[in-house]
């Protein structure tokens, strides 16, 4: 049994259909890398496996002990999040709402895990630091700490690395890793094939066509040699 | 000066305009910051002047108690506006001004039709603009609207953290299994109440001024949402007060002054807010 798996899921929005006939299954450990073109529907895949959108046909099945709530998200980042005003402490502490319920404050267990979570991606000494005036990998170390403080099962990333500086995309690649490496399964949306090829257990490419297995079979498949060359000419 | 401020609050009703005022004021502040950062401070706008037209509706009635009519139909339009906003189709803006400029035209030409009172310009502009309404609440007015802050002020208590969370990253909450879309709800439900209540004070053209500069100037100054909801509604309740004293002493309009001193405090903050990031 897989954490996630599709069956022949489309996806898509107000009746365009953007990705059809997906199959592909998530399982514990697994760092699985969605890579495709722009507009190939792979923010769209995300949001379905998130439950913030209904599939158009197949379906997302849950197993293996993984609740629908129990996936951790690093979203891109959004408008309102520019100019809001809230500490780091604050915005990792709202990680844990997801198993708060009704539960109106925090108690001792959450802010522990918190402070647990803001070691892990070693962002202690910016606790009382206000979010939009940090970098944007202390940005994504601070949405992390959050993510990790809804579940330690899976986290879905979606482009986590959009808009760093290359010493700091590498070191979130490598923070990332270390992640899989303690246990988190991963499933990454990204541009970036190299590092998919680089970190990822497992790739499905979206787009014309489809593709998805491990890594190495992606690497000696037609489609994986075209996209990696072409990687590997850009960088 | 100081003699006529005692003399003014050896009535009863301009105590009772006062602690009204206080907690309207408190009430309204705490969720400005969620209305402008979540960029509904437009609804906010869109349901007062609907407050205004059901008012006119209720006036013409001849309803003793408006509140009774005024909130639920408020509150029905504040979620009609927060589903049309979600929606793509549908701009939520467009629906808003369809609303909001319909339901005020509505209510004057209502109010000059169909008015019995002779003095119906007054009435209008008393309505848009509070002027002295404060001063002559009833006792049930005080009661209903001290009852409904302290329900707000609850409930925005209870719900902090979950507000917190849904405003920051409503996409991240829904994800993680956050009931996102009741506590939106619950929000739009709030600042109906909100509209209802701040509509005695200030008047239906003013209200956002209460719900939004009190947050404005909080966050020029404070960089974490606790601090920033703690300034909001001490300034809030500040500015309330100060204004109601000058509008008594100066024989000013009650809710154009509270306004008036809001916006001073708002410029005051901005200037402290950029002089400090300026060092920083």
């Amino acid at each position: 049994m897989s954490f996630i798996s599709a069956q022949d899921l489309s996806l898509g929005y107000d009746k365009t259909v953007v990705a059809e006939n997906l199959n592909f299954e998530v399982r514990e450990g697994d760092y699985l890398c969605i890579v495709g073109e722009n507009g190939s529907g792979k923010s769209t895949l995300m949001k379905t496996m998130l439950g913030l959108q209904t599939p158009m046909g197949g379906q997302i099945l849950f197993g293996d002990g993984l609740k629908k709530n129990e996936i951790g998200y690093l979203p891109q980042q959004t408008l309102a999040q520019r100019d809001f005003p809230a500490s780091v402490e604050e915005i990792v502490l709202s990680g844990c709402q997801s198993h708060m319920g009704l539960r109106p404050f925090y108690t001792e267990k959450e802010r522990k895990l918190a402070r647990t979570n803001m070691e892990r991606m070693d962002i202690c000494d910016l606790k009382k630091r206000c979010y939009r005036e940090l970098s944007g990998g202390q940005q994504q170390r601070v949405l992390l700490a959050r993510a990790l403080c809804a579940t330690t099962k899976i986290l879905l990333l979606d482009e986590p690395v959009s808009g760093l500086d290359p010493k700091v995309t590498n070191e979130m690649y490598e923070l990332i890793n270390s992640l899989n490496k303690s246990g988190v399964t991963i499933i990454m949306v990204s541009h970036d094939i190299m590092a998919a090829v680089k970190y990822a257990s497992h790739i499905l490419h979206v787009g014309k066509t489809i593709f998805f297995g491990t890594k190495d079979e992606y690497i000696a498949s037609d489609m994986g040699k075209l996209f990696v060359n072409m990687g590997g000419e850009r960088a | 000066m100081i003699e006529k401020l005692l003399y003014s609050l050896q009535f009863p009703l301009v105590r009772r305009a006062l602690i009204v005022g206080v907690l309207i004021a408190l009430s309204s502040s705490l969720l400005g910051v969620t209305l402008v950062l979540k960029r509904f401070s437009y609804i906010g706008d869109g349901l007062s002047h609907v407050a205004f037209g059901v008012m006119a509706v209720a006036s013409v009635l001849g309803l003793t108690n408006q509140t009774v009519l005024i909130l639920p139909v408020t509150v029905l339009c504040a979620v009609f506006l927060l589903k049309s906003g979600n929606n793509t189709k549908i701009k939520g803006d467009a629906a808003i001004a369809m609303i909001s400029v319909g339901a005020l035209a509505f209510g004057y030409l209502i109010m000059n039709v169909f008015s019995t009172s002779s003095n119906v310009s007054g009435d209008v502009c008393s309505t848009l603009f509070g002027s002295t309404s404060i001063l002559t609440l009833s006792v049930t007015e005080v009661v209903i609207c001290a009852v409904f802050s302290i329900i707000v002020v609850a409930m925005f208590i209870f719900l902090y953290n979950k507000i917190f969370a849904v405003t920051f990253d409503e996409d991240f909450a829904r994800a993680t299994g956050v009931k996102a879309d009741m506590y939106n709800f619950i929000i739009a439900i709030m600042i109906a109440v909100i509209i209802v209540l701040s509509m005695n004070l200030v008047g239906s053209l003013l209200i956002s001024a209460l719900v939004i500069f009190p947050a404005l100037s909080a966050m020029s100054i404070f960089k974490n949402f606790k601090s920033v909801t703690i300034f909001a509604a001490v300034s809030s309740v500040v500015c309330a007060l100060s204004g109601m004293i000058i509008s008594i002493v100066a024989g000013t309009p009650v809710g154009s002054t509270i306004v008036a001193v809001d916006v001073f405090v708002f410029v005051l903050t901005f200037f402290i807010g950029k002089g400090k990031g300026g060092k920083a």
